[in-house]
């Protein structure tokens, strides 16, 4: 466990200066420092491990704490027979309609149509942002009212679960686990329960060290006898997949969020290919900084 | 003379200091290594400018005992030149990053210095004799005409001005693709160790073209690149030993005589890391930056960013003795992330009988660790004490809470002036301290 106590500067900072080290070794005199940039990779997969445990725990107990708000507003006022109309209504809507989240949400939810029901969303969007990656792949529809919908999607999974009537028509099944929160689920192939799991699995800090190590050192991609630069392109790849995966979210204005997520996931499915292509050192780790950058911003302002 | 012992009741003082006064330092002036051969009488310093000066120690003047002999520049030379790797698009540094004396042969010195890539064995030799009266060739050096030659006579040496020349023996090239951390020279005054980042090997002094790798870290893949090496140096006695250190924190002990390739390690020296001391950082300040065996060959010292530890060779798995060098940075860890000074390299050394260990650190300090007395004193290389024989202050850090007088606070320590390269002399308690651009030698003082 990462004592992060005597540190001034949050992970978040230490990645960027990490990164901006990295790229200035490479136009340093002498060539690049191979044990000066091992260091700085342990220092970088360091910072991103607490990074990445403090995001997943943050949404985590978000998670937690609005799905126990939402039993507790069910049980006072939910009528069964209407979130019946609605998860079917719901599962329709997957893949395809271009709904506005609001509207959808405030359907799904009989008890609020403000700011609650888009509170509701919030867990659910962090939870189902690599599901989007997934939903995206598969239905090929890079749209940003594609998330509003594959986002409320999760919510009314959890409405059936919560629900007293348990013989739902619903085409889904649904597990929740009130211990540790994990909410199961099996709907239009889609499993769920993978973004919770992985969500505890991160607070938990399991991390495999081989995996790591192959991730960090994907940036030396070749021998450095044979290319001088530095190819940070895969890095820069599972820095934006991770960063996407943690993104906090802001109570207000959900529709700017996603549509960043949007973008970046968008962006990412393209940007993937180019940057395995991309032999330029430079235009990679421009575009890690620049993705970084990117990242920053969207926490800052939210 | 005593015999280099005595840590704290030693009373250090200032004898000289080489190299300019002011403050702008050139860059080429930085002092990147600082050795002692093995009588002590010669001290060489490397730079980043790729030069080599040796100083020679005068011969004690009687009517002077308090003052010790002093040093003077006895030859300067260019050793290495920056180079360009067209094939990599790479420059290669001149920069000497270690010198190593050879044991004293004959009336010649002879010393390797190395730069990133290519290491050169330097013959310095003296000449204050000169032969006059050849029969073919005026003094000049012009030819006679050979009809205006009507006698023979015997050309005689004649005594002229000490000259000191310097001339590369040997050079050693294409036999690293990484950059040179260390040389060291065998106990067997044939061979010596180069080692860089992935690789060690063995070099015969009298053959260039070849040399044996002994190690090899390299992975296949070099995306599963966990460690590299930091640095080796050879056993003082048995010349079929070695040691690495890694980046790691761990140091391997290889026997030549177990296998030709010694990448299975005879001996694995390693401590358990301290689990409450985990940060962001404790990857870079548990790497080694240099590895010292002592002169009995008992015992190894390793300097990693924040402690010094003794090592016993036949204990692998912890230390016999942990100094703390600068504790109080511990807490500065970020900060010095944030300006580089974590990457720096200290060196440490023994003194002559091994009860001593030396190391640098910041502010331009120095520690003296005595091991045999468990004492330690922290002193300062600084302008302000340079009065001839002027006696050395023990200098105190404050980590926090209310500060003492004369001591100094952690914050307002100039972390710009640091010292990397210190050197003991083998016998006597003189010791050489490198501060950024400039030499300071201290002499025990005597009474």
């Amino acid at each position: 466990m990462i004592n992060t106590m005597e540190c001034s500067v949050d992970a978040q900072s230490l990645i960027s200066i990490s990164l901006r080290k990295i790229h200035n070794s490479r136009t340093q005199r002498g060539g690049i420092k191979l044990h000066k940039n091992l260091l700085v990779s342990y220092v970088l997969r360091n910072a991103r491990q607490v990074y990445m445990n403090e995001k997943y725990a943050e949404i985590y107990r978000m998670q937690q704490y609005e799905e126990v708000m939402t039993v507790c507003n069910e049980i006072q006022e939910l009528n069964p027979l209407d979130l019946v109309e609605d998860c079917e209504e719901q599962t329709g809507d997957c893949c395809g309609s271009a709904t506005e989240s609001a509207s959808l949400c405030g359907a799904l939810l009989p008890v609020s149509h403000q700011a609650p029901s888009a509170q509701h969303i919030q867990p659910s969007s962090a939870c189902s942002v690599p599901l989007a990656l997934q939903s995206e792949e598969v239905c090929k529809a890079p749209d940003p009212s594609f998330y509003h919908s594959c986002c409320a999607e999760v919510y009314p999974v959890s409405n059936c679960d919560f629900s007293p009537v348990n013989s739902m028509h619903c085409n889904k099944t649904t597990v929740l686990d009130l211990d540790t929160h994990v909410v199961t689920t099996v709907e239009n192939g889609y499993l769920h329960q993978d973004c919770c799991a992985s969500l505890q699995q991160c607070c938990q800090g399991a991390q495999s060290p081989a995996k790591k190590r192959k991730l960090d050192f994907e940036y030396y991609v070749s021998e450095i006898e044979e290319v001088p630069d530095f190819t940070p392109c895969k890095r820069a790849k599972f820095e934006d997949s991770s960063y996407a995966s943690t993104e906090p979210l802001d109570t207000s204005n959900i529709s700017n969020l996603i549509s960043i997520f949007g973008s970046g996931f968008t962006g990412l499915v393209s940007r993937q290919a180019e940057l395995e292509q991309a032999l330029n050192g430079q235009f990679c780790s421009k575009q890690a900084l620049a993705s970084l950058g990117a990242w920053t911003r969207a926490i800052v302002a939210f | 003379m005593s015999a280099g012992g005595g840590g704290n009741d030693v009373q250090w003082c200032f004898s000289q200091v080489k190299g300019a006064i002011d403050d702008d330092v050139a860059e080429a002036d930085i002092i990147s290594t600082v050795e002692f051969n093995h009588s002590g009488e010669l001290l060489a310093t490397g730079d980043k400018g790729g030069r080599v000066v040796i100083f020679q120690q005068e011969t004690e003047n009687k009517s002077q005992p308090q003052c010790r002999s002093e040093y003077n520049v006895y030859s300067t030379f260019q050793s290495h030149e920056p180079e360009f790797d067209y094939l990599k698009s790479l420059e290669i540094e001149e920069k000497i990053n270690k010198i190593r004396w050879l044991p004293q042969k004959n009336a010649a010195q002879f010393l390797l210095s190395t730069n990133d890539k290519t290491i050169k064995l330097w013959k310095i030799s003296e000449r204050d004799k000169r032969p006059e009266g050849y029969n073919l060739k005026e003094e000049d050096g012009r030819y006679r005409d050979a009809a205006t030659i009507t006698t023979l006579r015997v050309p005689v040496f004649r005594p002229m001005d000490l000259m000191v020349e310097a001339s590369p023996r040997r050079v050693f090239v294409n036999g690293h693709t990484y950059h040179i951390n260390s040389i060291s020279v065998n106990s067997d005054n044939e061979t010596y160790l180069s080692a860089d980042d992935l690789r060690i090997n063995l070099w015969h002094l009298e053959i260039t073209d070849r040399s044996f790798n002994v190690v090899d870290i390299k992975p296949a893949n070099m995306e599963e690149l966990t460690e590299v090496i930091t640095a080796a140096e050879f056993h003082p006695h048995q010349c079929n030993t070695f040691v690495y250190s890694s980046s790691k924190g761990t140091i391997r002990l290889c026997d030549m005589r177990a296998s030709a390739l010694c990448d299975k390690h005879s001996k694995l020296f390693e401590e358990p890391e301290d689990p409450s001391n985990r940060s962001f950082f404790s990857e870079i300040i548990s790497s080694i930056s240099d590895v010292k065996f002592s002169h009995n060959g008992r015992y190894m010292m390793t300097r990693d960013y924040l402690s010094v530890k003794i090592w016993d060779l036949n204990m692998e798995n912890r230390p016999v003795e942990t100094y703390q060098v600068h504790e109080y940075l511990r807490s500065k860890l970020c900060s010095l992330y944030e300006n580089d000074c974590i990457f720096d390299k200290f060196e440490c050394c023994w003194n002559g009988n091994d009860s001593v260990v030396m190391t640098g650190s910041y502010n331009n300090f120095f520690r003296m660790l005595d091991r045999s007395q468990r004492r330690d004193v922290t002193l300062e290389a600084s302008r302000e004490s340079c009065k001839a024989r002027q006696v050395l202050k023990p200098r105190r850090v404050c980590a926090g809470g209310k500060r003492k007088k004369d001591e100094i606070s952690v914050d307002s320590l100039d972390f710009n002036k640091k010292i990397l390269h210190t050197a003991w002399h083998p016998q006597e308690n003189i010791i050489a301290v490198a501060t950024t651009n400039n030499l300071y030698i201290f002499q025990e003082k005597v009474n």
